[in-house]
């Protein structure tokens, strides 16, 4: 097993279990796009753009009752150590399904029948925990195109390395570190929109992963509204 | 079929049991449907199984070939679980490639066998970094009677189980030949998937179709031998609060010994 902690009880990075990676958002960048974001999260670029809720074009697919939220989550064939085909692989039509489910909760969606929402997830560069930052950024983008929301989402994936619990896996700690626990949820109601798990906890591990999670949910969810005060009432706030 | 007013008195018929802690078809919250496990029923594969699941039916089979390892894995053999919902399966089945449903569901199953290390990977190796067996495991729904995930995974486990290949050794010329011999997987645990779906405040395992079209979030999750959790799928565009995931968890759990029999009682009577 590779050595992920340190003899002082540090990460790799230098992170002590709980600790975030660096990060960064914004709301609205996108000329064309009805709301977007742009987050970095460790060495995560990703920039999402939400269209709609807008007619639907075709006569599939389409909801007399509310609007249907479609979702793509695309990796850049440069964003990865090696090239990523630009075919969607099956991780990625996984993945999309999942963020989709995360994000739909949260939308108003009775509200706009017979018309489609597309959120479109461009990771400009990977690095571990790609799909809750993703996550994390689509929720500004749909916030920022005025969709009516019930609460933001916040996403992070806890996991264990080297036997610790540890918040926001990196890259190596999610390839190299024994499990990957990403968990999306809206904290005003305290509901978890997504979660999957690869490797083993028992079930008091998994019960702390929940919490350390929580934790870190919580101080993303402060940025994601940093990042919307910042375009919208920059002038009151600052 | 939302406004059909049949369609809503049965909905409503279905909550109305569930939140008095009863199901329309009479079982427990924590009961499954009758399981059936047939093993080898295809003896042209080198493992094969059929799982019937209530109205629920899938099959799975076992393909072992030869070939390069992973770059990242040389001195492991390789496991690929793909599915199919086939065009028989229900009304709302079409042929083509595999939907998002399809992909997730395969790859659901894969985490479950894989992070539980169901199979001993490192002793399926030919020539490190070289040759390694290949594992190729196809599901092929044949009918979609509600929870997929868990008779998929019994069908696979069961395969892998049943699974019966011809040992291969490389000549001094670079070929790959057959010893002759043939040899069982390693097989080192023997994980179990449970789901469980949310219907209002209601908690039940193993959903059948119409429960499943009315669940408000849904919960798979793998246990190994030891009783750890292995692998997990939240589905459903739905949230689901902390206690209720743990509820759905200790559930599983419990639940876990008594599929774990079945699954070994079928193949050891059929195997």
């Amino acid at each position: 097993m590779m050595n992920l902690i340190d003899e002082g009880g540090k990460r790799l990075d230098g992170r002590s279990f709980d600790q975030l990676r660096p990060f960064s958002m914004q709301a609205g960048l996108l000329k064309s796009a009805s709301g977007s974001a742009y987050i970095e999260q460790g060495g995560n670029k990703i920039l999402v753009g939400v269209y709609g809720p807008r007619d639907s074009r075709s006569r599939y697919g389409t909801n007399q009752d509310k609007a249907v939220l479609r979702c793509r989550y695309h990796m850049l064939p440069f964003s990865t150590e090696e090239r990523k085909s630009p075919q969607p692989s099956r991780r990625e039509i996984e993945i999309s399904k999942v963020i989709r489910d995360a994000l739909e909760p949260a939308l108003l969606l009775e509200e706009f029948p017979r018309s489609v929402i597309d959120i479109y997830i461009e990771v400009l560069q990977s690095d571990g925990g790609s799909r809750g930052a993703s996550i994390t950024a689509a929720s500004i983008a749909l916030a920022d195109a005025g969709i009516p929301m019930k609460d933001l989402v916040s996403a992070v994936a806890v996991g264990k390395v080297n036997g610790h619990l540890v918040l926001d896996l990196s890259d190596t700690e999610d390839k190299e570190g024994e499990v990957d626990l990403p968990i999306a949820v809206m904290l005003n109601s305290g509901l978890i929109t997504l979660m999957q798990m690869d490797g083993k906890l028992s079930e008091d591990e998994f019960r702390q992963a929940i919490d350390l999670a929580m934790g870190g949910a919580k101080e993303l969810r402060e940025a994601q509204r940093k990042a919307l005060v910042q375009k919208y009432f920059k002038e009151v706030d600052s | 079929m939302k406004g059909l007013v049949l369609d809503n008195l049965r909905r409503d018929q279905l909550t109305d049991a569930i939140s008095k802690g009863r199901r329309l078809d009479g079982r427990g919250m924590s009961e499954y449907r009758k399981l059936e496990i047939r093993p080898g029923i295809i003896p042209k594969a080198e493992g094969s199984a059929r799982v019937k699941l209530g109205d629920t039916e899938v099959m799975a089979g076992v393909k072992i070939e030869h070939g390069k390892p992973f770059p990242d894995t040389p001195d492991q053999g390789v496991l690929i679980i793909n599915a199919e919902v086939l065009p028989l399966a229900s009304e709302y089945a079409e042929p083509g490639p595999p939907d998002e449903d399809a992909i997730e569901l395969a790859r659901v199953v894969d985490r479950g066998i894989r992070e539980s290390k169901m199979v001993d990977v490192n002793k399926l190796v030919i020539v490190p970094g070289k040759e390694v067996y290949l594992m190729y495991v196809d599901i092929s729904v044949i009918s979609t009677g509600g929870n997929l995930f868990d008779a998929s995974s019994y069908a696979v486990v069961a395969a892998l189980i049943n699974t019966k290949f011809k040992i291969l050794k490389q000549e001094e010329n670079g070929s790959v030949t057959p010893t002759g011999e043939t040899s069982e997987l390693p097989i080192v645990d023997l994980p179990v998937s449970i789901t469980a779906v949310k219907i209002k405040k209601g908690i039940i395992l193993d959903p059948d179709v119409e429960e499943e079209s009315i669940n408000d979030g849904r919960l798979t999750v793998a246990y190994d031998q030891e009783g750890n959790l292995c692998a997990i799928q939240k589905g459903q565009a739905s949230g689901l609060k902390v206690e209720e995931i743990m509820e759905m968890v200790k559930m599983g759990k419990e639940k876990v010994p008594e599929i774990r029999e079945m699954i070994r009682g079928a193949l050891e009577k059929n195997g």
